[in-house]
């Protein structure tokens, strides 16, 4: 139904633009035009799709909140919680829709019905309501048509608010993860206590599962300290970037002050490969490959290593980042103006000192914002953990112990199917929030001490 | 020159000496790392390519088939029952073997061998009675002798293949009867719970149908927005704004927007669990910033002289934008689209949590039929335990990689092709 409608409209549209196209053509006889004939039948075409469009998603928005208002109005003197109530909604959907399998009660059936028949309502009153605005704002349209109005100014006025309305999508995106994020987080502090999840050393969601009625609140206390994963992400990130910064700084510096142009054009888009590299990709490697390695050196040193160990989820983690620090890096050097150099050289210094003693003090602050943004990614990787590291939350500092990170947990809490409204679900967003903040933080700051030293050399 | 002088000049040389060789281990360092991992990959995943077949005798005998008719149709055919001619087909490879022991041998071929039987006879009606050569899939384990991926000599009880079964393989394979051919079922056939049936089918046609979904979501959206911040947006806070909403938007974690899609997709617009649809626009979204990014840089490129000439020529700021900004920086703005959707293609994070990790073994037809995508599909496969997994998921992300270098590639020729230097 849907579907023919919008179809409807856009091939209304069409027809428009080329009736419009064509009236133009006929007034073009008797006077002069105001435009290019095509304006003509954008112009009849915005109007006859846009306001249309507009009415049909807002419809389509609020349509099924106001009937489940209609439905559940009978419910209200039942004293039903809300959990309830949505059941009985989606009970009465499966009804009408046919494809319900329970019990079905006098009540129920009478609501199916009462569903099917606002259901009813509400699409022919949104198929007449459409039309209604299809015949009144093409019959303005074509009224200025004939008039002759300005036709070309109307429509970039149109085609830019679609500009603006399209730049408004990126914020959007924004507002939504904001939104979607603490909606769930918020209803997860109120079962526990925010002090608690920052606080708390013990992460076990899995125990506070009951089959039926509400988790006891006792358990709830000591199962949701989110401190073994903060601390086991930071940890993993901190192997990454131990593994990462030498190598992708030094390979930064050799590429942008002493490599020929042969290698620098051959070297540095292949190490840019490695961050083309799916994670998933580098997780399977980690787990099969370098897992057992550090397992098998470990155990040759006499040490207890896990298979799933930190060491090598970071390690491979550091492997992954070393393109971003090594090309920002070299962005960031290449940018040093070249009369800093020729002056150091001028003193007789040689290029290694010229690069440790002036080079390097003068690109610090574009090579820690680079590090920024390479350990907010590092803190945001997520399926390297989960398979190469444990999905335990250990509160440890022994790199060849399995810990888990914040991305580790939300996926193992949300993989398969999910129950909204339960603690364990509701605590992967405010995971989920609480990683949002973080990398929002590092980023900012990252960002912002780039832009700054852009600025200075500029 | 004093003999200190020489000296301190000789310690900075070779301090200059030490660092460039620091500077040369550490891409030697990056470049072995990538070699490696493309070694463990290729010298791993090269046999998933192969599929081992035994061949056996089969008589298609119309009375075990329970089949009356003189004449059979194809329903007959269709409806026969081929439990008995498989059975048989499999255990003459050994006629000495007590009955009791028949799962040995039965073992040693995929459990869909009876459907294979059935396959033979409906595409050769006129076998009907005959006496003759088939070719069963081997089961993973015998696959795995076949491509010495498993140990002979490690004791009975440690080893998957037991004595008595390798005994049956070498007197085939000495027959001749052991084929090793190249597997094309790994491209036609779905996942599946035994590693020798499983195939890339369903996962490819995810990614491919998520793909175009996120293609068709972001795409429009973020020329668009380009064109606004670029061209149109007046100087002021709220476009600030956009833009540093924009540039962070970029670096929030993959696996935020799979909540995201998760909370609003799924919990809110009550899109389809599971499907490609649901994964695209999760995609979109996540990619949106990156396509603004590439394609704002790339209509910044075009000169001004282009737009000063096209409004000297009378244009409105709409026609010089549209005439000739736009289409001149459409090489740029597609070569960074075919970069995002790389990116995209890669993820596996956001669409494991709106679900497409469920075991799908049907292949998709639409982009609202359940579906799991390469990535996840290695993420699947590297959680199970068989050995036989192991070699398709780095055949899976060979292909995997592969998909990705041509889109890499794309782009380059995009860019180098029909980008306009301006000098």
């Amino acid at each position: 139904m849907n579907l023919i409608l919008v179809t409807f409209i856009i091939l209304l549209a069409f027809t428009s633009y080329y009736f419009g196209r064509k009236k133009a053509l006929v007034i073009q006889s008797s006077q002069r035009l105001t435009a290019l004939p095509k304006f003509y039948g954008y112009y009849l075409a915005a109007w006859c799709a846009a306001p249309a469009l507009i009415i049909f998603a807002l419809w389509s928005v609020f349509e099924p909140s106001i009937v489940k208002t209609f439905i559940l109005q009978d419910y209200t003197d039942q004293n039903l919680t809300k959990n309830e109530l949505q059941l009985i909604y989606t009970k009465v959907k499966a009804l009408a829709a046919g494809t319900y399998t329970g019990n079905i009660t006098n009540f129920l059936d009478e609501s199916a019905n009462k569903y099917i028949q606002l259901k009813g309502i509400a699409n022919s009153a949104k198929v007449a309501i459409i039309l209604a605005i299809l015949i009144f704002s093409l019959s303005f349209a074509y009224r200025s048509v004939q008039k002759n109005d300005r036709m070309r100014e109307p429509v970039e006025i149109f085609l830019k608010w679609v500009l603006f309305v399209a730049s408004l999508g990126a914020v959007l995106v924004t507002i939504g993860i904001v939104f979607s994020l603490l909606f769930e987080a918020i209803r997860f502090f109120q079962a526990v206590k925010i002090f608690d999840f920052i606080f708390g050393t013990h992460w076990y969601p899995a125990k506070t599962f009951v089959r039926d009625g509400q988790p006891d609140p006792e358990l709830m206390k000591d199962a949701f300290g989110a401190v073994p994963l903060f601390a086991g992400t930071f940890f993993i990130a901190f192997i990454a970037m131990c593994v990462a910064i030498p190598i992708g700084l030094l390979s930064g510096i050799y590429l942008s002050e002493y490599a020929g142009r042969g290698v620098r054009k051959y070297a540095k888009p292949i190490i840019e490969i490695l961050a083309g590299i799916p994670t998933v990709v580098y997780g399977f490697f980690a787990a099969l490959t370098v897992g057992p390695f550090v397992k098998e050196i470990g155990n040759a040193m006499g040490l207890e290593v896990s298979a799933e160990s930190a060491l090598a989820a970071g390690a491979v983690m550091g492997v992954m980042i070393i393109p971003f620090i090594s090309s920002l890096s070299d962005d960031v050097i290449t940018a040093v103006p070249q009369n800093l150099r020729d002056g150091s050289y001028a003193m007789g210094a040689t290029k290694s000192e010229t690069v440790k003693k002036v080079i390097f003090p003068a690109a610090l602050p574009g090579i820690v914002g680079s590090i920024l943004l390479a350990v907010s990614r590092a803190v945001g990787e997520t399926m390297i953990v989960v398979m190469a590291s444990g999905l335990a939350a250990n509160l440890t500092m022994n790199p060849l112990e399995s810990t888990s990170t914040i991305t580790a947990q939300i996926v193992v809490i949300l993989i398969g199917d999910q129950q909204f409204g339960d603690p364990k679900t509701q605590s992967a967003f405010a995971l989920g929030i609480s990683l949002f903040i973080v990398t929002l933080f590092l980023n900012v700051i990252a960002l912002s001490v780039v832009k700054k030293y852009r600025e200075k050399y500029e | 020159m004093n003999s200190f002088k020489k000296n301190l000049l000789k310690k900075r040389y070779n301090a200059e000496r030490r660092f460039q060789w620091y500077g040369k281990i550490a891409i030697g360092l990056a470049l072995s790392f990538l070699t490696v991992f493309m070694f463990q990959i290729f010298s791993k995943g090269y046999s998933a390519f192969q599929k081992t077949w035994i061949v056996t005798e089969v008589h298609y005998d119309k009375e075990l088939l329970l089949i009356d008719a003189e004449s059979p149709s194809k329903d007959d055919l269709e409806n026969a029952d081929y439990y008995d001619v498989a059975y048989k087909a499999m255990t003459s490879l050994d006629p000495g073997l007590p009955e009791e022991e028949d799962r040995q041998l039965i073992q040693m071929v995929s459990y869909k061998y009876e459907a294979e039987v059935k396959d033979l006879l409906l595409k050769n009606p006129d076998y009907l009675g005959k006496i003759v050569p088939i070719k069963l899939t081997a089961s993973d384990d015998v696959d795995q002798v076949h491509k010495r991926n498993y140990p002979r000599d490690i004791p009975e009880e440690n080893r998957r293949v037991n004595d008595y079964q390798l005994q049956i393989y070498d007197m085939l394979n000495e027959r001749g009867d052991i084929l090793s051919e190249f597997n094309i079922s790994f491209f036609t056939s779905p996942d599946s719970r035994e590693a020798e049936l499983a195939g890339i089918a369903s996962s490819f046609m995810g990614t491919v149908f998520s793909i175009l979904v996120c293609l068709a979501f972001s795409f429009p959206v973020a020329v668009l927005a380009a064109i606004y911040l670029e061209e149109f947006a007046p100087k002021n806070k709220f476009t600030d704004f956009i833009e540093v909403n924009i540039n962070n938007l970029a670096a929030v974690p993959s696996i935020v927007f799979g909540l995201l899609g998760l909370g609003v997709l799924l919990a809110v617009f009550n899109l389809p669990r599971s499907t490609p649809l649901v994964g695209g626009i999760t995609l979109s979204l996540m990619t949106l910033p990156t396509i603004i990014i590439a394609a704002r840089a790339s209509l910044k490129a075009v000169p001004p002289s282009i737009r000063e000439a096209a409004l000297a020529m009378g244009a409105s700021n709409m026609q010089t934008t549209m005439h000739h900004t736009v289409p001149l920086s459409m090489p740029g703005t597609l070569s960074g689209t075919i970069i995002g959707l790389a990116q995209a293609l890669g993820e596996t994070a956001p669409l494991i949590l709106i679900g497409m990790v469920a075991f799908v073994n049907t292949i998709p037809g639409t982009p609202v039929d359940p579906a799991a995508s390469l990535p996840v599909q290695i993420y699947i496969w590297s959680e199970s335990a068989e050995r036989g997994f192991v070699e398709k998921v780095s055949a899976c992300i060979m292909v995997l990689l592969a998909f990705l270098i041509l889109m890499n590639l794309a782009a380059q020729i995009v860019r180098h092709k029909f980008e306009k230097k301006w000098s």
